[in-house]
């Protein structure tokens, strides 16, 4: 079988690589603002970037499970660093807009009062915060059950982060909606009814292709 | 009758264009006998140094060619400007096609260097060439129970992939005032750096109203309309609440999502802190007057 093949391709990777590897794109980021080859406005652009590819980590996060359940591929071990360095791109994007972009500390406030989807990213940034604390393995065993509760805020966090991009775009844009639609979909797989409806087909029509 | 406003700046403020100085110099030194005698004083000459052409060109809103900034120059070069033609209808005496050439015939050609502010809170320093609209619409007669004047962009999917999606109700429509548009600072501007406009601006001619959110400053027209009501324009039509009609730049009246208090200059790097942004963008002198009365916060 080739899913086998590849789990056990899988178990074989160190996640640790992934902490390496899933932060390259935010140092290229800012390598190139800091040279100047990130654009006209490279203040807007970083910040972007930055916020885009979190929320592009936690659709990757929240897409584990699902493949899990599908096609019996298994991420599982790779989940933690994909939030973790999520969340370590969360606070690059806050600290841009901090810093470089909006500069006042008066103003931060605020603005994270005063707009919405301010206030909605705010938000989400800080409930990351627990959920980063408690990403090891010591806080599982200690929190227990209590643990995959909490961390299923990571559903919230995801939806307030795609409503904070898709509030922010003028007039109606496609790329927030994909990424709002996207976690729509893989939230609601994750129904137990209809979970087990997507697996009942997906066996019967695995069947069918065997069967030819 | 053009030159009825001169640029508050001096050469001093004129950042070294290797391929503009010598004709710049040239129109400079006509304007210039005027502009000496202004308002110059440093934090205005500070404020008016030269965005990039590099930076004017390549960092655009223009959603017919993609809502990303660096789209309308990656996708304008589609765009097919010979044999431009605009239509001007409405109440005027002589209403017809027109080519950029007939329209502009016998005008006086002016460089004008106009502080240029997004409703985005971003900013630059164009250096426009074009005409006075008050010469255009006197060209063809405006008729006197016309009280705005209303504006088209060419709509052409062929050539614009971005009007395949609904970001806006395409043909992106704009609007004035009658007075706002016979203003001597309302142009309509066919180059930049004394080059020929490049599509993403708005090629090959398009609106600039100095002391409005850029999106007033319609781009590529063809059409021109004389009316005595208050046209639909386009992101008025998509929202209401964040985009006025008048959409007068104004940092005491924020967008419902942002501040508009401040602005940041294109051009300044990773560390170019916002600057305050000036009412009527610096230029109430010039227009505070066409709203004498009126409440700006209602009619933002």
């Amino acid at each position: 079988m080739p899913v086998q093949f590849i789990n056990t391709a899988l178990r074989k990777t160190p996640s640790w690589l992934l902490y390496v590897l899933l932060p390259i794109p935010g140092l290229v980021a800012i390598l190139a603002g800091l040279t100047g080859n990130l654009g006209p406005e490279p203040i807007k652009a970083l910040e972007h970037e930055l916020g885009e590819f979190a929320l592009k980590l936690l659709i990757v996060g929240l897409s584990v499970k699902p493949l899990l359940h599908f096609t019996r591929i298994n991420l599982v071990r790779f989940r933690r660093a994909t939030g973790v360095v999520a969340f370590g791109y969360v606070v690059a994007h806050f600290l841009t807009w901090f810093l470089l972009d909006v500069q006042l500390l008066s103003q931060i406030w605020s603005d994270i009062v005063k707009r919405p989807y301010i206030t909605i990213g705010f938000v989400a940034f800080v409930i990351m915060v627990p959920l980063a604390l408690t990403s090891n393995n010591w806080s599982v065993r200690k929190l227990g059950h209590f643990w995959r509760v909490l961390h299923r805020l990571t559903y919230a966090v995801a939806i307030l982060g795609a409503l904070h991009y898709l509030m922010l775009v003028k007039g109606f844009q496609i790329e927030p909606l994909v990424h709002m639609a996207v976690i729509f979909v893989l939230l609601a797989v994750r129904v137990p009814k209809l979970r087990r409806s997507i697996q009942i087909s997906l066996r019967s029509l695995g069947d069918k292709i065997l069967k030819r | 009758m053009a030159c009825r406003w001169t640029n508050d700046l001096t050469k001093a403020d004129v950042t070294p264009e290797s391929l503009w100085l010598n004709r710049r110099q040239v129109i400079g030194g006509a304007l210039g006998a005027g502009a000496l005698g202004s308002i110059a004083s440093p934090t205005m000459a500070e404020a008016l140094k030269l965005t990039s052409w590099d930076d004017i060109t390549s960092y655009n809103n223009y959603y017919e060619f993609g809502t990303g900034k660096e789209d309308p120059s990656a996708n304008a070069h589609t765009l097919n400007t010979s044999g431009w033609a605009i239509e001007v209808d409405g109440m005027v005496d002589a209403p017809g096609r027109y080519s950029v050439a007939t329209l502009t015939e016998g005008l006086t050609e002016e460089e004008r260097i106009y502080r240029f502010r997004c409703v985005e809170a971003w900013s630059m320093v164009v250096p426009w060439n074009g005409f006075e609209l008050k010469d255009i619409l006197d060209k063809v007669g405006v008729q006197s129970g016309a009280k705005y004047v209303a504006f088209e962009t060419a709509f052409r999917p062929d050539q614009m992939p971005g009007v395949r999606y609904g970001v806006l109700d395409w043909p992106y429509r704009e609007g004035l005032r009658l007075d706002e548009a016979m203003n001597p600072l309302t142009m309509m501007a066919t180059g930049i750096y004394g080059k020929s406009i490049p599509n993403q601006n708005g090629a090959p001619i398009r609106l600039v109203v100095p002391w409005k959110y850029g999106f007033k400053s319609i781009k590529s027209i063809v059409r021109i309309t004389l009316t005595d009501k208050e046209p639909p324009t386009s992101w008025n039509m998509s929202n209401s609440g964040e985009y006025g009609f008048y959409s007068n730049v104004n940092p005491t009246v924020d967008h419902p999502r942002w501040s508009q208090a401040s602005e940041r200059k294109i051009g300044g790097g990773l560390f170019n802190p916002r600057k305050p942004t000036l009412m009527f963008n610096g230029y109430e002198n010039e227009v505070a007057s066409l709203y004498d009365g009126m409440d700006l916060e209602k009619f933002f």
